[in-house]
């Protein structure tokens, strides 16, 4: 079973979420999606037992020696990537979507493209099970392949080792890694904080996830910081038949775990939030009519 | 003018609070300045404003067509496809578009050499732009649900701020990649929000990687300074990163933001000294040419 924890807006507590799920007793597969900015390695400090370079794409480049500048390459670049400037063509790396375009239609032939290959995947074991990660070099892009890559990875990790819950944390907004995070998955988690921007946020988020059809549940993590939101929260759900399965309180001990290099549940399981985080597995893992 | 982005590779940590917040202290002091949302996949700045709608344009690609009847299934256009959006199976005569992995780059286009193909304008979000008070210019990018990359949305609503000789507020989305990139690259300065805990700290590293890697010059906000640990201090130092301001934890402060609320308004000396350290930015990298 392949569970996903995704938030839309970022710092909601996902990853803290999804960090507490993945140290209560049963061995699990933690695969981080967010590979952007992965953090959960920091937590689980995992063994490299596997490392794979991955090709995020391509960027055009110009050989000046057969280049005449003639500026065929700039009329047909839809990505304002290539300018003329003092006579001179220039591509920018930063706007060029790697489509190949200019490459192709360049008469001299004095465009070549060279592969993004900074970017890596790791996979390992941590104290509960196995772990696969991706890392994004600086700048580089087209992170849903990634995302992808790191999900069959955990996958293919997840039957080797006999292990049958997989368990996804997201990277924050509703694009392209995202929908790679969920395209797929049996349930989606949306962990919401009570602020006007977490509930819109949550609302762009379940829009993606009911396009998909998946099984989703909202938890309210920080819910007392705002109570009043926390209960439009609540009801807005109940009117578009979202389940909200629990409600956290705000805890500031969930910093000092982290800081130990622990899950809120390994760091004090008899803290109330910590409770509640084993409940809420409870009912996502064996859901009961009306629970 | 000068153009400053407000960005964090963590989610969360208060850009949008940052953002807005320094918007409204400009607009204050009678400065004229323009907050672009450039979050366009959780565009949330606007909540914070009492604005007027003016104008919204919309952002389309341009998707193939490809006419069944023309299409010789020589296959080229497959191959100079690099995001595996044309499905093509000749011995079928089946050729189709998968138009959510096409990023509307023409290469089809220009490869089909029997005119079997033209081009549909597709939509990916909006740009819209509002009034608050004073005549201040809002420009909020929202990404349509559904579509994958924000980055042309981003790009549009940039642009529309160029026009503008006032300073500019990005408030940039999260993560270091692609919609990162477009913000912070169009940009004169970058204040990196953070929080100082092992989560932050690594993606603000890796936020200050990418901008050491396109030159551009940050500073940091440490939001909720007194929580965690002072890994973040230390490695600012050792970076020399200047530290801008640092904001200790509140719940106050929590509770206004929540419910769509300018904290400045309420707590006045976050907003001078907001106004002080922009100021401060301008004067050192004002005027720049971007």
């Amino acid at each position: 079973m392949e569970i996903a924890v995704i938030s839309g807006k970022g710092g909601t507590g996902k990853s803290s979420i999804a960090a507490a799920f993945a140290t209560l007793n049963e061995r699990i597969v933690i695969a981080d999606c967010d590979v952007d900015a992965a953090n959960l390695y920091l937590l689980f400090n995992p063994t490299h037992e596997e490392e794979l370079v991955y090709i995020t794409g391509h960027k055009a480049t110009i050989n000046y020696d057969k280049c005449t500048n003639c500026g065929i390459c700039e009329s047909y670049c839809r990505f304002d990537a290539i300018s003329i400037l003092n006579n001179k063509v220039i591509i920018s790396e930063i706007s060029c979507d790697g489509c190949f375009l200019c490459s192709h239609i360049c008469t001299e032939n004095a465009i070549y493209m060279v592969q993004n290959d900074k970017s890596k995947m790791y996979s390992g074991s941590f104290r509960n099970g196995k772990m696969v990660y991706g890392r994004l070099a600086p700048g580089e892009d087209n992170s849903g392949k990634l995302v992808n890559m790191v999900r069959e990875k955990a996958k293919q990790v997840a039957k080797e080792n006999n292990i049958n819950t997989v368990i996804l944390d997201g990277p924050p907004g509703i694009g392209c890694p995202v929908i790679s995070t969920i395209t797929g998955v049996d349930k989606v988690i949306i962990v919401t904080e009570p602020s006007i921007s977490g509930l819109h946020d949550m609302k762009r988020t379940l829009e993606i996830v009911k396009k998909f059809g998946i099984e989703a549940f909202v938890i309210i993590n920080k819910f007392d910081l705002n109570p009043k939101i926390s209960m439009q929260i609540d009801s807005w759900c109940t009117d578009e038949c979202v389940h909200v399965i629990g409600h956290l309180p705000f805890e500031p001990q969930i910093v000092e775990a982290m800081v130990q290099g622990l899950s809120i549940n390994e760091f004090d399981s008899g803290l109330n939030i910590s409770k509640k985080i084993s409940e809420i597995w409870n009912k996502i893992k064996n859901p009961t009519p009306y629970s | 003018m000068i153009k400053i982005a407000i960005a964090s590779g963590k989610g969360g940590t208060g850009k949008t609070f940052i953002a807005t917040n320094i918007f409204n202290t400009l607009l204050k002091n009678q400065i004229n300045a323009v907050l672009v949302d450039c979050d366009a996949e959780a565009p949330n700045a606007i909540a914070f404003f009492d604005a007027r709608h003016t104008n919204t344009i919309d952002v389309t690609k341009l998707i193939p067509v490809i006419d069944i009847n023309t299409c010789t299934f020589c296959g080229k256009c497959n191959e100079y496809c690099n995001y595996n959006s044309i499905f093509i199976l000749p011995p079928m005569r089946i050729i189709q578009v998968i138009e959510d992995l096409c990023h509307g780059c023409g290469a089809c286009t220009v490869a089909c050499e029997f005119d079997a193909i033209t081009e549909k304008s597709s939509p990916l979000g909006k740009v819209s732009t509002f009034l608050a008070e004073g005549n201040h210019i809002i420009i909020e990018a929202r990404m349509k649900v559904g579509i994958m990359s924000p980055v042309p949305v981003i790009k549009d609503a940039i642009k529309l701020a160029s026009n503008n000789a006032g300073i500019v507020i990005f408030d940039s989305p999260p993560g270091t990649s692609c919609p990162f990139i477009q913000t912070v690259s169009a940009s004169d300065y970058v204040i990196l929000v953070t929080e100082p805990t092992p989560f932050g700290l690594s993606d603000l590293k890796q936020s200050v990687d990418t901008l050491n890697k396109i030159n551009k010059p940050c500073g940091v906000i440490i939001n909720r300074s007194d929580i965690g640990n002072s890994e973040v201090k230390n490695y600012l130092q050792k970076q020399d990163i200047p530290i801008l301001l640092e904001i200790p934890f509140s719940k106050e402060i929590a509770e206004l933001y929540s419910t769509g609320k300018i904290v400045s308004e309420t707590v006045p000396a976050l907003g001078e000294q907001l106004y002080c350290l922009v100021k401060k930015i301008i004067n050192l990298y004002g005027n720049s040419s971007n």
